[in-house]
């Protein structure tokens, strides 16, 4: 069993909400010295532990003590009670670039910067030209960062912080930043970070890069942790909490079939006349496995609301990959369906007889459309399912492959190498 | 232990987060962070400067322009003749500023820092640290200035006052700091703190005998009352009469005093007390003693009040 890195021991911690503050003497005077408060319970009473080399996220909703307990981890915030004992250097990444100074070039912020999060100058002297490079500022290292683009600022900050060289690194929804290439870079440096076996605590709203990246999350809810579990249990029950408490959530087609919620306009809607309600999908044990196996047969459902009755409707389905990246994408048009949709709600199913995928998580986006392009509805993420192949093969799709043994004849090597068949003829 | 036993695993060290943190723990977090400490000196001085033509002219031209005030308010439309008068107020502004700037700008740092207090982890001592740091590079600066002065009015410091000196710059440094550590914390919860503190800072300013002699003011009239203790209740007052007695170095000079008449007549101008060494050394531990005891009160209260900053902020 690997050592601690972080233990959480019972810790609670209050916040009073004062109705009215009172920061002036005269008014503390006034009111005899205290201002009306009322107890909040940020935490109560978490206890956890991670171990060196894990990477644990946190879910939760806003409001439910992620940030407040990350703070305490990280030493910005003191307990009320209970302690948090860290073992190895911590770097938190709770703000980027929280601690640069305005005025400051960029190079001594780095600096600053540095010191701030706990290094010292022979160390900052040997990450420099790191820091620079990842954050691909170098023409402007030299200019005062209150010149900087909000996404050079994050930039900067973001590459400061994980060259500390932390053993554990705490990261609070910063991962959100900057443009879509500047995050892959910092999801794949999180990844690298994983490799050399550090810990890794993350906050995140986001339920795949959970299942992405960690081995373990834990679902906090008021303050509580309620959940800690394989991430992707800890996913469905955190979107299971979010149901509970009325949150919007991809609802499965048989439990709620026609009591959706519908948010739309009733009345005719000339722009929108066919308005997604909910996107789910199903497959055969979808009650009691929280994933689908290779081959499994896959429903994708789209309730829609039609606000007039209209032919010239379309639907789409796009599966992603946990990147984001489209794999597939497809349409009623393309697969030759029609659909003369009446006034009302309805449900249209794409069905997948045959689910090539193998391990991984993958998200489905949903939309509709006229024929002519025009877009009326889009549901991104529409949801996201897991799959487990039992089999032994790697990769992410299984296609039906067979080997045989072929015996070296003129015919099929002209064929599939006609650059080998001189080398034969050399030979011979 | 759990240090020890920490290191033998791999070199790790362990950092508790708890509500209380100990006096010792603290002092050993202030240490470790001793260079992070230097960034925020210099980051100060670099920013309060940076696109000013003068840069750091200014730290010279400020006090020197105090001075020229003084300096024509006394002895040009009072009419002291007080020999070199102008080295006289110098030496007691030196340190007075050096402690003034540090309390002054120390109390409001935590509040001006709330940015980085609610994000980052580190000693926040340090920043209330740092503004006491900032004016001892002022308090550099200003002594090179004093220093031409010295050369021009050819007024020779006593030099075997100068460790005693040493002694009283540390004890202002250690009192400044103890006090803006306090301060600091208090002013997060009572913003009135830094506004107190401004009026506080100038009535403590006329309380000590900087730009009036200390002998003939206030020795030579507490002393037959056996009431000069209430004076010294001021603990700035050995620092400044130390500084005083090094650099001035006049005990007591002779010049010219104004008459009635409009006339001048010579006269011996009773300007410091006329103690030994070892008196002014004696002091200047009494009051050493206690910025230490202030320091280690205010390290315990800051950490009693920590625990809300981020909140409060």
């Amino acid at each position: 069993m690997p050592d601690i890195a972080v233990e959480v021991k019972d810790v609670s911690k209050r916040f009073r909400l004062a109705h009215g503050r009172y920061n002036s003497i005269k008014e503390r005077v006034i009111h005899g010295g205290r201002a009306p408060t009322e107890d909040f319970w940020a935490l109560k009473d978490v206890a956890l532990q991670v171990h060196e080399g894990e990477t644990v996220g946190i879910l939760g909703r806003n409001g439910s003590g992620k940030s407040t307990l990350l703070k305490c981890i990280c030493g910005v915030l003191q307990p009320t009670s209970g302690e948090v004992v860290v073992r190895g250097k911590l770097a938190g990444l709770l703000e980027l670039g929280a601690g640069f100074q305005q005025d400051l070039t960029g190079r001594e912020n780095i600096y600053l910067n540095g010191s701030l999060l706990g290094m010292s100058k022979k160390e900052v002297d040997r990450v420099f030209d790191a820091i620079v490079d990842f954050s691909e500022l170098e023409a402007f290292i030299d200019g005062a960062v209150k010149f900087y683009s909000s996404g050079m600022y994050v930039r900067l900050g973001f590459a400061v912080a994980v060259n500390v060289d932390p053993d554990i690194l705490v990261i609070d929804e910063v991962l959100a930043v900057g443009d879509e290439r500047f995050q892959r870079k910092c999801i794949d440096r999180v990844k690298a970070f994983q490799k050399e076996g550090r810990t890794i605590l993350l906050v995140t709203h986001s339920p795949d890069q959970v299942r992405a990246i960690c081995d373990r999350a834990i679902v906090l809810s008021h303050g509580n942790v309620v959940s800690e579990a394989l991430p992707g249990e800890a996913v469905r029950i955190f979107r299971e909490g979010l149901l509970e408490e009325g949150g919007a959530l991809v609802v499965p087609p048989e439990e709620q079939p026609e009591a959706q919620p519908i948010s739309v306009m009733l009345g005719p809607d000339v722009e929108h006349p066919v308005r997604i309600t909910y996107a789910a999908h199903t497959y055969p044990r979808f009650g009691e496995v929280a994933y689908l196996s290779t081959g499994d047969s896959m429903t994708i459902g789209v309730g829609y609301h039609a606000s007039i009755a209209t032919d010239d409707v379309v639907f789409s389905l796009e599966l992603r990959d946990i990147d984001g990246n489209c794999f597939m994408r497809t349409d009623t048009d393309i697969l030759g369906e029609r659909f003369d949709l009446p006034v009302g709600p309805g449900l249209v199913n794409f069905i997948i007889d045959d689910i090539p995928l193998m391990d991984g998580t993958f998200s489905y986006s949903v939309g509709i459309l006229s024929k002519g392009g025009v877009l009326f509805d889009w549901k991104e993420p529409g949801g996201a399912f897991d799959v487990m192949s039992p089999g032994k093969a790697t990769g992410f799709i299984t296609l039906p492959v067979r080997a045989v043994l072929a015996p070296p004849e003129r015919d099929s090597i002209a064929l599939m190498a006609p650059e080998e068949l001189a080398h034969l003829e050399a030979q011979a | 232990m759990a240090d020890a036993s920490a290191m033998a695993r791999g070199h790790k060290v362990t950092r508790v987060v708890s509500p209380t943190i100990s006096v010792s723990q603290r002092m050993r977090d202030i240490w470790l962070s001793r260079e992070l400490l230097i960034y925020l000196v210099r980051t100060e001085i670099k920013v309060k400067y940076k696109n000013s033509v003068l840069g750091l002219v200014w730290s010279m031209i400020a006090p020197a322009m105090t001075l020229a005030i003084y300096f024509i308010v006394f002895q040009v439309v009072l009419g002291n003749r007080q020999p070199n008068f102008v080295i006289f107020l110098f030496a007691g502004l030196l340190i007075w500023n050096l402690f003034q700037l540090g309390v002054q700008t120390g109390t409001g740092v935590i509040v001006n820092n709330a940015g980085i207090v609610k994000k980052v982890s580190f000693p926040r001592e340090i920043l209330a640290l740092a503004a006491v740091g900032s004016a001892c590079v002022f308090f550099f600066f200003q002594t090179c200035v004093m220093v031409i002065f010295l050369v021009v009015l050819h007024n020779s410091p006593d030099w075997t006052y100068l460790p005693v000196l040493v002694l009283a710059l540390l004890t202002a440094v250690a009192l400044a700091g103890g006090l803006a550590v306090l301060l600091s914390a208090v002013n997060v919860y009572l913003r009135d703190t830094q506004h107190l503190i401004e009026v506080i800072l100038t009535a403590w300013f006329w309380a000590c005998p900087i730009v009036y002699a200390f002998q003939s003011n206030i020795g030579k009239r507490l002393s037959p009352s056996h009431l000069l203790w209430v004076y010294f209740l001021n603990p700035v007052t050995p620092l400044v009469l130390t500084f005083q007695r090094c650099i001035y170095a006049h005990v007591s000079p002779v010049g010219q005093v104004k008459q009635p008449d409009g006339k001048y007549l010579t006269a011996k101008y009773f300007v410091l007390p006329n103690w030994g060494h070892l008196r002014y050394v004696e002091l200047d531990l009494g009051v050493l003693a206690i910025a230490i005891a202030l320091f280690l009160v205010a390290l315990a209260v800051f950490g009693r009040l920590e625990g809300n900053f981020a909140e409060e902020l």
